[in-house]
């Protein structure tokens, strides 16, 4: 098979694009010092903040499902008015700053926020300052991707299987579970790692909103932007660790994110 | 009832009148020196330093200066990591020795100003703080700066000093984020400086440390190696420890040097 | 038990209007040709298609009625539906397919296992229990999806063009096994298709729907003897005209009278086989009395027969030799002339 010969014009921007994504991960990879690697790593407040990370954004995670799953259901079978306004706006924190969305969530979950007021005065729960205000800051970041991701998922799936499952005699409950589910249960999966890969890397919102505590809000990336100040040599290895997780999920999913829908 | 733009205006006076300090031309209208400096300053020096800076620069009109306000150690790494500074004015003496002792400092530094702490809280103190012990209170959110931030040290020493247990909700990274989120009403209390509170004005409240178990800051100044504009960088040192900025100082509730 | 149809809806294009009765004891087909409605027709019948007036009861009971705004849904209704693509499953097991209905209607998983294992035994797919849809042949695939809509024991049995995914010698064999388990099921069996060998072959009785509208209904002979819409009559391979009668002679639209023996009057229609059309050179003398000038726009060699196309006043399709064809040096766009005796037009009232 004759290769055609790539033409100058792309071949020199697209390695210098290549290069600004690839040297700062090769700066992680030789800077790190990794002798110290294993004490930055097994140290006490890096163990909790990897244990808080992944508690949070699992946690962000399932949330995410349980409430992303419906919406995006929503948004690919249901007609109801506004409602290319309402998929906008819970796509919105794609975009935003997260430190904006961190305000966000402050103005209406605070304590003297909107919701957040009377969460107080009823029942004297505050949300900053605490582990849920993390995965709740997490979540409103992340959920967006898992949303976006199953909503393609449902818009492409062949609905005529339900239909099928519907003449077999299955409630609407049971097609859902045994069939739609499953159908598209590789945009569910993918769409469930965006998310908790973007719920981990969270930190704008997270300290806005959250705060920053070792062991209660101090999550990964808070550790690392602190560890920069005192010590360095384990932020880089955190760093290191973050990215190469990230890196992970992306190759594993590039097909996926990419490809369908 | 402190009034942040009634002060903001005394010290532009104040400077007007007091004329340029320091070394250079004598002559306030006809200063030749010219150039461009950043000045790394604790956050704790935030509305002082932006009216000395004014004041340096109407003494000095073809001076400009920029300021970078962080957490100490924000602005140490920073500083390290090759950040563009040409002066830094740390809110206490162990960040200035890290930068000494690593090698990025030009000439000794000098003490400018001191500061003492003080117990931040709402404004009308709807959770009735009378001193370090009720911060311990059941129920209250209580909030701190980073052990690495100077503010957050000195808090540790004042409360074991007071002999107060207490565990903060969060460890900010500034004096200033303590203070916005004492302002949001997301935390009850948090103890930063009185200077800190001085510029908040009305929208915060300030409940005094004794002096027993008060901790005093020295807040040391220094030229960065490297800069480019060493005359400037040192003129804007020594118009800080003089006698007129000094006395800005002062307005702004710092204690002085010595 | 009985299911009793009548159905007004418009969906797209088709404009829908059937009625239909069916009894246990007769498998009905619906032969049309493509966008008739077949299709949309069965699934409505489903519940699975909302239709804007009418109402569908099976066995006496009520499955949807627009007047008395009852629905009953899609999954409470005893039915058994063979979609054209099968729609199997394809996470799921051969078994797991079969045995969803099952499943679905709160059969103990154990229970529902064994009766899809004896349902896979009956169409032949013993030992395919494990394998995936993906694996399996055409015809295989078939099986299965006849078996997964069969073994929940469903009152109603709709399929919707069972074989037409096969290809041509798989269908034949499949043909038969369904023919077998159509005769087997005790309920209501209605097929879709628009092959009318498979609607023969399949079905005791054939309903002709075309444009969302019956044309005709009746045993396949009945059909096929005396068709009543073209489409039909192209099916079966006949000439078909349609007219006023009054004694001999049949009135077409166009103005042209046919001679005809019998004694009907009122409108006709009238049948003619393309071998009892005789072709010529020139005018023919002699008894025929319906006798026309044509052209012939298309030839096609069938076996050992020719059909020939010819336009004209009255258009027809005549069959004859090829022998015959040489002779009268006829070639398409040839001039030709037809004739066909009275007695071999056979006439019904329309």
């Amino acid at each position: 098979m004759r290769r055609e010969r790539v033409p100058i014009v792309v071949l020199v921007p697209a390695a210098i694009g290549a290069a600004f994504f690839i040297l700062p991960l090769l700066g992680l990879i030789v800077r790190s010092p990794w002798r110290d690697a294993i004490t930055a790593l097994t140290a006490p407040e890096t163990v909790e903040a990897l244990k808080l990370s992944l508690f949070a954004s699992l946690s962000a995670t399932a949330l995410g499902l349980v409430l992303g799953v419906p919406l995006a259901w929503m948004y690919a079978r249901v007609e109801f008015p506004g409602r290319d306004l309402l998929r906008a706006l819970t796509t919105l924190p794609m975009v935003l700053p997260p430190v904006v969305g961190g305000i966000a969530l402050l103005l209406a979950f605070g304590r003297r926020g909107l919701f957040g007021s009377w969460l107080d005065s009823t029942f004297g729960i505050t949300l900053p300052f605490t582990t849920a205000g993390v995965v709740m800051a997490e979540t409103f970041v992340a959920m967006p991707f898992l949303i976006l991701t199953v909503e393609a998922g449902l818009r492409t799936m062949d609905r005529r299987y339900e239909e099928a499952a519907r003449a077999l005699g299955a409630s609407r409950w049971r097609v859902f579970t045994r069939v739609t589910l499953p159908l598209i249960g590789p945009s569910l999966f993918a769409g469930a790692v965006l998310c908790w890969a973007r719920a981990l890397g969270e930190f704008g919102a997270t300290i806005t909103f959250a705060g920053n505590f070792p062991g209660v809000t101090q999550t990964m990336p808070l550790a690392v932007y602190l560890l920069l100040e005192t010590n360095q040599n384990a932020s880089f290895i955190l760093s290191l660790v973050l990215l190469l997780i990230s890196l992970v999920v992306l190759v594993g999913l590039r097909d996926r994110w990419l490809g369908s829908a | 009832m402190r009034n942040r733009f009634v002060l903001f205006v005394s010290a532009i006076l104040l400077a007007a009148c007091g004329g340029t300090g320091g070394t250079a031309s004598g002559s306030p209208s006809s200063s030749s020196l010219s150039g461009y400096i950043n000045v790394f300053a604790a956050a704790s020096l935030t509305a002082s330093f932006n009216a000395l800076g004014i004041s340096f620069h109407q003494a000095h009109p073809g001076v400009g200066v920029n300021f970078n306000f962080a957490g100490t150690p924000t602005l140490v790494t920073q500083i390290e990591q090759g950040a563009p500074a040409d002066v830094f004015a740390s809110a206490d003496t162990a960040n200035m020795t890290k930068l000494t002792t690593d090698g990025f400092t030009s000439g000794a530094s000098q003490i400018f100003a001191r500061n003492q702490l003080e117990i931040v809280v709402a404004p009308g103190n709807p959770k009735g703080i009378t001193g370090l012990a009720d911060l311990a209170k059941p129920g209250l959110i209580y909030i701190s700066e980073g052990p690495t931030v100077p503010a957050g040290t000195y808090s540790l020493q004042a409360l074991a000093t007071a002999g107060v247990k207490v565990t903060p909700k969060s460890l900010e990274t500034s004096v200033t984020a303590v203070i916005s989120k004492i302002e949001l009403g997301e935390a009850d209390a948090g103890i930063v400086y009185t200077t800190d509170i001085q510029a908040a004005g009305n929208k915060v409240q300030g409940v005094q440390i004794p002096a027993a178990d008060n901790v005093i800051a020295t807040y040391p100044i220094v030229s960065v190696k490297g800069t480019k504009y060493p005359d400037v960088a040192t003129a804007f040192i020594d118009y800080v420890v003089s006698a007129t900025g000094q006395s800005t100082l002062a307005t702004f509730g710092f204690l002085s040097a010595a | 038990m009985t299911l009793e149809a009548s159905i007004r809806l418009a969906l797209g294009p088709l404009d829908l209007e059937m009625e239909l009765t069916i009894d246990e004891d007769e498998v009905v087909a619906l032969l049309g040709p493509n966008g008739a409605g077949k299709t949309t027709l069965l699934r409505a019948i489903a519940g699975l298609v909302p239709f804007r007036s009418g109402h569908v009861v099976l066995d006496g009971k009520v499955l949807e009625d627009t007047a008395t705004r009852q629905y009953i849904p899609t999954e409470r209704r005893p039915i058994g539906f063979v979609f054209q693509d099968y729609l199997l499953f394809p996470h799921l097991s051969v078994l797991d397919n079969v045995a969803f209905g099952l499943r679905a209607r709160g059969t103990p998983r154990r229970a529902a296992a064994d009766k899809a294992v004896e349902w896979l035994d009956r169409v032949g797919l013993k030992g395919y229990a494990r394998a995936k849809p993906s694996e399996l042949s055409g015809g295989q695939r078939q099986r299965v999806a006849l078996a997964r809509a069969l073994a929940p024991d469903p009152r109603l049995l709709l399929l919707d063009e069972p074989l037409s995914a096969l290809d041509v010698t798989t269908r034949a064999e499949v043909r038969r096994d369904l023919k077998h388990h159509l005769g087997s099921f005790q309920g209501i069996r209605l097929l879709v298709t628009h092959d009318p060998l498979e609607a023969v072959a399949l079905a005791d009785r054939l309903i002709v729907m075309e444009g969302g509208r019956l044309m005709q209904t009746g045993t396949s002979a009945e059909v096929t003897e005396r068709p009543r819409s073209q489409y039909v009559a192209d099916l079966v391979g006949v000439n078909l005209v349609r007219g006023a009668a009054d004694h001999g002679s049949v009135r077409l639209t166009g103005g042209t009278a046919i001679a005809v023996a019998g004694a009907e009057s009122g409108e006709v229609f009238a049948v003619i086989h393309p071998r009892a059309v005789a072709l010529y050179r020139r005018r023919p003398e002699g008894s025929p009395r319906n006798v026309w000038p044509g052209r012939a726009t298309n030839i096609e060699l069938m076996g050992n027969r020719v059909r020939v196309r010819i336009d004209g006043e009255v258009p027809m399709v005549a069959e004859v030799t090829p022998a015959a064809l040489k002779d009268l040096e006829l070639i398409e766009g040839g001039e030709v002339w037809l004739s066909f005796k009275a007695t071999d037009v056979m006439v019904y009232p329309a």
